[in-house]
C-alpha cells in the first residue's frame, strides 16, 4: 500500500505519480491523507488501482477517471468525478454541485446528498445517490442512469435528451420535456443492475422513472413561427 | 471569481481568537481573489460611544489627518487606534455628528464604517498581506466577515473592495454580480440612501439597510432581497448581533458551511474552513439556494 500525505507532497506530485502507473502495476492500493479540501485530487487516472482519500476534498476530485476506483472518505467539492470514462468513484459524505457532470461511463456512488446540477449533461455514467439531490439535476442528460433514494430538487431533467432517472422520494418539479414514465420490466432490470454494481441490496419498489418526452429535441413544424 | 469567508463564534472562550482564524481563512482564499481584500470584525463596544473607521492613502497620512483635523477642532481627546492606513476612532454619541462633519471636510479621509461594535478594513493587495498590515490576527470579537477580490467588472481600487457598509454595524460581502443594481440604486437613492461607489455589491448592502430601517429583521431583509435583487450572489452579512448567509435561487456561486458547538463558519470553498479548530469533526453542509441562514448572538 502506498500512502501519500498532502501536507507533505503537492497534489501535482501525487497526480504525477498516479499518472505514471501502468495497467500492470503492483501498486494497486493508495491512501491519501490530509486532503484538506484541496482541488483536483486523483484526476485523470488510467490504471486499475484503488485510491482512498481520507477526508474532505475540493473541486474536481477524481475527474476524467478511467479504470480506477476512488473512494472519498468525506465530502466532495464541485464537480466530483466529472467526465468519468470508466471505473468507480464513491463519496462517503455529501457531494457539492455538478457531481458526475458529463460522465461517459463508470459508476459514481454518493452515500450522502448531492447538491445542484448532479449529473448535468451525463452521457452514459451511472450515478447512485443514497440521499437527495439538488435543483437542476440531470440537466440536458443524454444517456446513463441516475438513481436517487431521497428527493429531487426543482427542474429535474430539464431539456433531457435520453437517460433514465429513477427517484424514490419526491420530485419538487420536472424540467422542460421531462416526464414520468411507466416502469417497464426492462427499466427494472437496468435499475437493479446499477444497484447491484453499487453494492446496494434495495429492490426496485418505490422507485419512479422519469425521462424525456422527446418533444424538445426534434424540430416541430408547429413552432416554425417562433423563428 | 472572489472568495468570501465568515466566522460566528458561539463559544465566548474563542472571542480572543476571532481575528486569528479569520486571517487564516482569508489567506487560504487568496487564490480566489488576489487583488484586494477586506474584512469587518465585531469587537468590543463602549457605552454611549460609536466607532468610526477611517481610511487615508497611507499610514502616515491617516495619523496626520486624525491628529490635525480632530485636534484642531478640540476633538484631539478622542481615542484613536491605528491599523496601517486605517484608524478606528471612538466617539461619544453626542459628538458623532460634529466629528463626522470634520471628517467630511478633510479631503484626505474616507469614512469606511460606523458602528457600536463594527470595525472595517480594506485595501488593495494580496489578502494575506492585507490581513497582516491591519494586524487582523490579533483582533478579538464575536463574529467577522471577509472578502478576497478578483475584480472582473471594475477597477482594482480600495473603494471597490468589500465589505460594503451602508448602515451602522451593518456590512456585506458578495460573490457574484447583480444585473439590476442600477435600477435598485436609483430607487434606494430616492428613499434617501447614499452610495459611495458604482459597485453592485454596495447596492445589495444598501437594500438590506433600507429594509432594516423599515423594521425588517436581517433574516426578513434577506428574504425580501430574493424578490428585488436579480443576478448571481452569495451574500454573507454581519450586523451588531447577527450573522447571515444567502445564495441566489440557482446557487451560481459556491458556498460551504461548517458548524460545531463552538462556531458557525462560511467559506467559498471547504479549504477555507479546513484551517479552523476541529474542522474535521464539524457538520459540513452546503447552504440550500434561496434559503436564508441566520444566527443571532444570545
Amino acid at each position: 500500500m502506498r500512502s501519500v500525505d498532502l501536507e507533505e507532497s503537492s497534489v501535482r506530485e501525487l497526480n504525477g505519480e498516479l499518472h505514471r502507473l501502468t495497467p500492470e502495476t503492483n501498486e494497486t492500493r493508495w491512501v491519501i491523507e490530509h486532503p484538506q479540501g484541496k482541488h483536483a485530487i486523483a484526476c485523470g487516472l488510467d490504471a486499475p488501482v484503488t485510491v482512498e482519500v481520507k477526508g474532505h476534498v475540493g473541486y474536481y476530485c477524481a475527474g476524467m477517471n478511467k479504470h480506477a476506483t476512488i473512494v472519498i472518505d468525506g465530502n466532495a467539492g464541485v464537480g466530483v468525478a466529472e467526465n468519468m470514462i470508466s471505473g468507480e468513484v464513491r463519496v462517503k459524505g455529501d457531494a457539492s454541485q455538478a457531481a458526475g457532470a458529463t460522465g461517459v461511463g463508470g459508476l459514481l456512488v454518493i452515500e450522502g446528498n448531492a447538491s445542484a446540477r448532479c449529473g448535468i449533461s451525463m452521457k452514459g455514467i451511472d450515478i447512485v445517490v443514497k440521499g437527495s439531490i439538488g435543483p437542476m439535476s440531470a440537466f440536458m442528460a443524454q444517456a446513463g442512469t441516475l438513481v436517487v433514494f431521497g428527493d429531487a430538487g426543482e427542474a429535474l431533467g430539464d431539456s433531457i435528451y435520453e437517460a433514465r432517472l429513477f427517484v424514490r422520494g419526491s420530485v419538487a418539479s420536472l424540467g422542460a420535456d421531462c416526464i414520468e414514465k411507466p416502469l417497464s420490466d426492462e427499466d427494472k432490470v437496468i435499475l437493479l443492475r446499477v444497484l447491484d454494481r453499487a453494492g446496494l441490496s434495495a429492490g426496485s419498489d418505490g422507485f419512479r422513472l422519469y425521462g424525456s418526452a422527446r418533444k424538445l429535441y426534434h424540430f416541430h413544424v408547429d413552432n416554425v413561427d417562433a423563428y | 471569481m472572489c472568495g468570501i469567508v465568515g466566522l460566528f463564534l458561539k463559544n465566548p472562550g474563542l472571542h480572543p481568537e476571532l481575528g486569528f482564524h479569520l486571517a487564516a481563512m482569508l489567506g487560504v482564499m487568496s487564490d480566489r481573489g488576489p487583488d484586494s481584500a477586506g474584512f469587518a470584525v465585531y469587537g468590543s463596544s463602549q457605552a454611549d460611544h460609536v466607532k468610526l473607521t477611517l481610511r487615508a492613502a497611507s499610514a502616515v497620512e491617516i495619523r496626520e489627518a486624525v491628529a490635525t483635523t480632530l485636534g484642531k477642532a478640540g476633538a484631539g481627546d478622542l481615542d484613536a487606534v491605528f491599523h496601517d492606513t486605517h484608524a478606528v476612532v471612538s466617539v461619544p454619541l453626542a459628538r458623532e455628528q460634529e466629528v463626522r462633519l470634520l471628517i467630511a471636510r478633510d479631503g484626505r479621509v474616507t469614512l469606511v464604517g460606523v458602528g457600536a461594535r463594527m470595525e472595517l478594513f480594506k485595501e488593495v493587495g494580496l489578502p494575506e498581506q492585507v490581513a497582516k498590515r491591519f494586524e487582523l490576527s490579533g483582533m478579538s470579537g464575536t463574529h467577522g466577515i471577509g472578502h478576497t477580490r478578483m475584480a472582473t467588472e471594475s477597477a482594482v481600487t480600495t473603494r471597490g473592495a468589500h465589505p460594503f457598509s451602508t448602515g451602522k454595524d451593518q456590512c456585506l460581502v458578495h460573490n457574484g454580480s447583480l444585473s439590476n443594481h442600477c435600477g435598485v440604486r436609483r430607487f434606494l437613492s430616492r428613499e434617501g440612501l447614499t452610495f459611495e461607489t458604482d459597485n453592485d455589491s454596495e447596492v445589495a448592502a444598501g437594500f438590506l439597510t433600507w429594509r432594516m430601517q423599515q423594521g425588517a429583521s436581517l433574516e426578513q431583509a434577506l428574504t425580501d432581497s430574493l424578490a428585488d435583487l436579480d443576478g448571481f450572489f452569495t451574500f454573507v452579512v454581519g450586523t451588531e448581533s447577527g450573522f447571515a448567509v444567502l445564495r441566489d435561487p440557482i446557487s451560481c456561486k459556491p458556498a460551504v458551511m461548517a458548524e460545531t458547538d463552538d462556531y458557525v463558519a462560511f467559506g467559498s470553498e471547504y479549504r477555507a474552513l479546513a484551517v479552523l479548530p476541529n474542522a474535521g469533526k464539524a457538520r459540513v453542509f452546503e447552504p440550500v439556494p434561496a434559503r436564508v441562514y441566520a444566527w443571532e448572538l444570545r
